[in-house]
């Protein structure tokens, strides 16, 4: 049975249509990227699936008892709560001494168990945020634009780490990202997002889909949520425009 | 004193000794909560709409506890969901806060037949808490705490960051409630001791005197209770022997051990 299932979900915020018509499975132990320009939906979806905003039509169907270890883009910064490494590991879920050792260790960030949360550069805040989320070992790990702000090579070394994590508990992997060119070699199947799923498969044929190409452009790099959506198909009730399109 | 009362509990000082050290108890973990949440502006409005239950109170000839409560209640209720609803809300508080107060400051002057000392709720009469009331005091002000200790991780995971709450299976806006109910409870208690207008500085100062000291949450609440216990016996003693009003006096010497340990913060 699939982890997680989407069937023909929609969701508005007030009238404005964030998804329409979303279907898609995530199975155990797959690598699954979702990719997107800004405002395709990608957070609109994550959210929906952690239970934030519930679909306007369709619905969501997880496995019974399904386990979540989700991994923030960031935490709510400079809000005076001090907190060590150590301390934010043991939430919500107490763990011992040595649970945050190994999974401080298995994600790079050995040795910062007393370190402020507020004092971690960006790298380690991503490996501790890992860290936590790897503890109770998850059915499966969602992780929100986990790159974002990390440089190109910084981003590679973290997409092995997932890799590297999944193979070890063999959970699954939900990913959203809109920095694409790094993340497709590890995925087993990339969801293409912009307001409905464009197109879908593994990374390669993604690649050289037509639609993909359209969305984000030939071999940009880093730039590529610029790139304006230009297909054929209509979009009922939706008004954005596809047709400015600069690269060709 | 051979009535079975305690002889010392009789003493007007030592009870408005314990009612400070009780409220201690309540206002430092959830002024730390209000803190890091950033919820200022909830501690006010709520303050602000006991005056309102006050005048509700005498108007309906209930218990003033009651009518504070009930009323802060509502006011805290209503924060919750304007806030819940996004940003921009700023006005929409201020305009709450504000004429709940002023309502009920309206409101109090047309109760005919009663002479209400309207000065006592704004600014607390702490020399005047009897017996009876310290028990109130003492057992509504223990449930504040064992309240947040009860949620105390549910509350630190949402505080962080409510999709981390989401997906761990804690729903964000059940814990805001337990916050919510717990500032109605600590103002209804605390309104006759620090007063409407000064109960938010109770709910602000010792925590942000703390924060710079602290480690972990639980050491800044930890701490913060001590500071406000300091405080609110300073206040006592101020107001004691230099016939100062007691909240304000209270006030001032929480505000006097904020910028102490100004002095003394750690770098950053």
């Amino acid at each position: 049975m699939s982890l997680i299932r989407a069937h023909d979900i929609s969701v508005h915020h007030g009238d404005f249509p964030a998804l329409e018509h979303v279907s898609f499975a995530i199975e155990a132990g797959e690598i699954v990227t979702v990719v997107g320009p800004n405002g395709s939906g990608k957070s609109t979806l994550l959210r929906t699936i952690l239970g934030v905003f519930e679909p306007s039509k369709g619905r969501i169907e997880k496995k019974a008892g399904l386990t979540i270890g989700y991994v923030p883009q960031k935490l709510a910064q400079d809000s005076g709560l001090p907190l060590t490494v150590r301390g934010f590991l043991s939430l919500p879920k107490r763990v011992s001494d040595a649970q945050a050792k190994a999974a401080l260790e298995e994600t790079g960030a050995n040795g910062l168990e007393q370190r402020q949360i507020s004092q971690l550069s960006g790298g380690q805040m991503q490996r501790v945020l890992l860290a936590r989320a790897i503890l109770n070992e998850p059915d499966i790990l969602i992780l929100d634009e986990p790159t974002q702000g990390l440089d190109q090579p910084g981003a590679a070394d973290f997409y092995a780490l997932i890799e590297k994590v999944r193979n070890n508990h063999g959970c699954a992997v939900l990913l959203v990202s809109h920095d694409l060119h790094v993340v497709m070699s590890a995925s087993d199947r990339v969801l293409c997002l912009n307001g409905h799923i464009c197109c879908e498969g593994t990374p390669t044929v993604v690649r050289d889909a037509p639609e993909y190409r359209a969305l984000f452009g030939h071999g940009t790099q880093g730039t590529l949520a610029l790139y304006q959506h230009e297909h054929d198909h209509s979009h009922d009730g939706c008004d954005h425009d596809h047709g400015a399109h600069s690269n060709d | 004193m051979i009535t079975g009362r305690i002889p010392m509990i009789d003493d007007f000082l030592l009870r408005a000794g314990l009612a400070v050290i009780a409220l201690a108890l309540a206002t430092a973990p959830l002024g730390c909560f209000v803190i890091w949440r950033r919820m200022a502006y909830f501690g006010d409005a709520t303050a602000h709409a006991a005056i309102l239950g006050v005048a509700i109170a005498f108007g309906f000839d209930i218990s003033v506890g009651i009518g504070v409560l009930v009323v802060a209640l509502g006011m805290a209720l209503s924060v919750t969901a304007l806030s819940n609803r996004g940003h921009a809300m700023d006005g929409a508080l201020g305009a709450l806060s504000h004429s709940a107060l002023a309502l009920g400051l309206v409101a109090i002057s047309l109760i005919r037949g009663v002479r209400i000392d309207v000065e006592a709720y704004l600014f607390g009469d702490i020399l005047a808490v009897t017996q009876n009331d310290l028990w109130v005091i003492w057992l509504g002000v223990l449930a504040v705490p064992a309240l947040i200790l009860w949620r105390w991780q549910n509350l630190l995971t949402t505080t962080l960051n409510t999709e981390i709450a989401r997906a761990s299976g804690i729903n964000p806006e059940r814990e805001q409630m337990v916050l919510t109910i717990a500032l109605a409870i600590v103002v209804a208690l605390s309104i006759k001791i620090v007063g409407a207008l000064l109960i938010s500085a109770m709910l602000l100062i010792p925590p942000s005197a703390a924060r710079n000291f602290a480690h972990t949450p639980a050491g800044m609440a930890l701490l913060a209770v001590g500071l406000s216990m300091l405080a609110g016996l300073g206040g006592l003693w101020l107001s004691f022997s230099a016939d100062t009003p007691a909240g304000p006096s209270v006030v001032v010497m929480a505000a006097a051990i904020f910028l102490f340990t100004q002095l003394f913060r750690r770098k950053g």
